[in-house]
């Protein structure tokens, strides 16, 4: 089996991988790293959102071995202690989850557009999250969030 | 997925090599198009061939007459160029509207040109702009590079390294597009230049298509009145749950009309 070397969250980790497994799998089941979340599969809905070499990508449909030496940053990397992200913050503030399965994905794609575009306009918002659904909210708080997230980020992670 | 031999060589040269010596190898870009086809058990390559460690397949060049983009640049790079938005913007406009903004960061154009999805965004612009398919052996007209769905005339171990793109002097893509995918149910790009103009339609049909009577009605009259009567016929065009074949042709009009109006 391939053996795969990243930077998790600031920390390398290794291990042995087979070639078919997928970048979420070797996060939530070698790392225990379960706040990434499947929702779909299809790499539609974007609940398996994280950071790969500073971008946004879906976890869902990247091979782990395709990964290897990259600098990877999940939801459990944003806060620090219990201090949570602005992104973070701004989400529980605006009340822009019900039941948070999809807050993981949605959190980190929102931190990519703001690291893209600083301030963005409700409609950008509502762009940008193409890739993100959510089936509680009907999406007004959570575009309220990223909003106020985005403020509160002052321009950049 | 099944499993299979992961490589991920750091030469074009090695990407051959590896294909090569693969009972059924496929070569690995950014994976939108092939994983998902890989769950749906659609498609069980004994080997990939990843492109992650090649060099070199990331570029946009301006070469005066034409862009050269290298076949590892992804969407959100073609979308985000400043070369490619100043000398053929339909084309950077086309890829900001691939997907979403995740699958852009990672779907490259030369999966999406290889991989010929009858309803991608990339075939359109290709025929549409009159692109050429650079490999590692020859260069492919568009024309003769996208058949029927899924079909090119790639050889089992020949890789696309390029895709290069002539300035046009107006361009525009138009796009319905599915809600959940994004991909197009129907999308049109209309382009003109000196030689005339080209119109090709992805989605409505098996495999991207021109439509010859309105180029020729819009090489005589470059406005939407010129193809607002004409339709294609729905014989052989594609019907499903989002759209029946007649509605898609119905839909090549309007969306031929508004790419007509975007060329200002």
């Amino acid at each position: 089996m391939p053996a795969v070397t990243m930077t998790v969250n600031g920390v390398s980790r290794s291990a042995d991988v087979e070639g078919r497994t997928l970048l979420v799998d070797f996060l939530r089941e070698k790392l225990q790293l379960t706040g990434t979340h499947v929702g779909c599969d299809t790499s539609q809905c974007g609940a398996c959102v994280v950071h790969m070499n500073g971008q946004s990508v879906k976890s869902c449909t990247c091979l782990a071995v395709d990964a290897d030496g990259a600098d990877v940053t999940t939801i459990e990397g944003l806060a620090n202690g219990a201090d949570l992200h602005p992104m973070q913050k701004a989400f529980r503030e605006h009340h822009g989850l019900q039941c948070g399965f999809c807050t993981p994905g949605m959190v980190m794609s929102a931190i990519d557009l703001v690291n893209r575009n600083p301030s963005p306009s409700e409609g950008e918002v509502r762009h940008w999250l193409d890739g993100n659904f959510c089936r509680c909210t009907g999406y007004h708080n959570i575009v309220k969030a990223v909003m106020a997230g985005a403020d509160a980020m002052g321009g950049g992670s | 997925m099944d499993d299979f031999q992961y490589h991920a060589p750091s030469s074009v040269d090695g990407v051959l090599s590896a294909l090569r010596g693969a009972d059924d190898g496929k070569v690995l870009a950014g994976g939108m198009s092939l994983l998902p086809v890989m769950k749906l058990a659609m498609a069980a390559p004994s080997d990939l061939v990843s492109l992650r460690n090649v060099p070199g397949l990331s570029d946009i060049e301006d070469h005066g007459h034409c862009l050269k983009i290298g076949a590892c640049c992804t969407h959100a790079q073609v979308a985000a160029s400043s070369v490619v938005r100043e000398r053929i913007p339909a084309l950077a406009a086309m890829a900001g509207r691939i997907g979403d903004p995740q699958v852009r960061n990672r779907g490259t154009i030369g999966g999406s040109v290889a991989h010929n999805d009858p309803a991608a965004d990339y075939p359109a612009a290709c025929v549409g702009l009159g692109a050429t398919i650079i490999t590692d052996r020859r260069k492919i007209s568009s024309d003769d590079f996208f058949g029927s769905m899924f079909e090119t005339p790639l050889e089992d171990d020949e890789l696309v390294t390029a895709v290069c793109f002539p300035i046009v002097d107006g361009a525009a893509y138009a796009k319905f597009e599915n809600p959940a995918s994004k991909y197009a149910v129907a999308g049109v790009m209309v382009a003109r230049d000196s030689d005339g103009v080209r119109v090709a339609v992805t989605g409505a049909g098996a495999g991207v298509f021109r439509v010859a009577e309105m180029e020729a009605a819009l090489a005589d009259d470059f406005s939407a009145d010129a193809v607002a009567g004409i339709s294609v016929s729905s014989d052989g065009l594609l019907s499903d749950n989002v759209a029946g074949a007649e509605y898609r042709a119905h839909l090549v009009t309007v969306m031929a009309k508004r790419a007509v109006e975007a060329c200002g």
